[in-house]
């Protein structure tokens, strides 16, 4: 069974990712994404694996998020609040989205995940640096070099001068 | 340890759903990052899940590189937004037709 903490973290993660998703606004939308991924963390420290949570906090909630602010923030007013979407297709992504979770969710209740459980200690975070500095540490290089990458990379995208002279549209 | 690996397992389809549902219904680009937002989050969860299960520490360890891919990731996106709303003066991905420049 579980615990009301699970229920009451379930509820907000699921009801801000639907809400991060139909809010008319895309400011208020882009703050239900914070509870998402705030409630993402949660379920982390419940896991006990609080090391993952942390870095969840920091890097999601603290520069994910606002940066996505401060883009929505650069974007026209009348566009923030209006909708685009298809209104035809709205009713076929509620049965795609149905019909996944419906399909999924049956095969993965009928497999043997669901006799699992878990009497040992959790891992320890020591433990995971000790792999990111022994095992892991090409990957770990590797993922540095990509960061810097594609940081610098998006500031040459998003700085460049010559887009609005010659190659707007209207 | 009172919640068992099927909760974790069924919160995160839950998650998959709804992020599938925002890809494709919607046409705004920004509502869409948040989609795969929402995906990614729903897949470092089950590995955090299993790795806690098991347990093993590989899998803590590469939800953090996930995690970390995934900051980039959103880095690019954005940045491409900003540069196709400068172009097009919209964040309608119906309105995105050339790939010039």
């Amino acid at each position: 069974m579980v615990d009301a903490a699970f229920l009451a973290l379930s509820v907000i993660t699921i009801g801000s990712a639907i809400a991060a998703l139909e809010f008319r606004s895309l400011i208020y939308g882009s703050m239900a994404l914070m509870g998402t991924l705030g409630g993402i963390a949660g379920f982390f420290l419940l896991l006990d694996s609080p090391f993952i949570a942390m870095f969840q906090i920091a890097v999601y909630v603290g520069s994910i998020a606002v940066l996505i602010l401060f883009t929505v923030m650069l974007v026209k007013r009348e566009l923030i609040f209006k909708k685009i979407e298809d209104p035809r297709r709205k009713f076929a992504g509620i049965g795609l989205m149905l019909i996944l979770m419906m399909g999924l969710g049956s095969i993965i209740l009928d497999s043997g995940l669901r006799t699992i459980q878990t009497n040992e200690p959790a891992v320890d975070f020591r433990d995971i640096g000790e792999d990111f500095l022994t095992y892991y540490w090409p990957a770990l290089i590797l993922m540095a070099l990509i960061l810097a990458g594609a940081v610098t990379g998006a500031l040459v995208l998003a700085r460049r001068e010559d887009v609005e002279d010659e190659q707007r549209v209207n | 340890m009172s919640n068992e690996l099927i909760d974790f397992v069924i919160v995160s389809i839950a998650l998959l759903g709804i992020g599938i549902y925002g890809l494709s219904v919607k046409r705004n680009a920004i509502r869409m990052l948040f989609a795969v937002e929402i995906i990614i989050n729903a897949a470092n969860l089950n590995l955090v899940a299993f790795a806690r299960f098991i347990p093993h520490s590989g899998g803590q360890t590469l939800a953090l590189f996930s995690i970390a891919i995934a900051a980039a990731e959103v880095a690019v996106g954005l940045s491409l937004i900003i540069v196709a709303y400068r172009m097009y003066q919209n964040i309608d991905i119906a309105d995105f037709r050339s790939l010039k420049g």
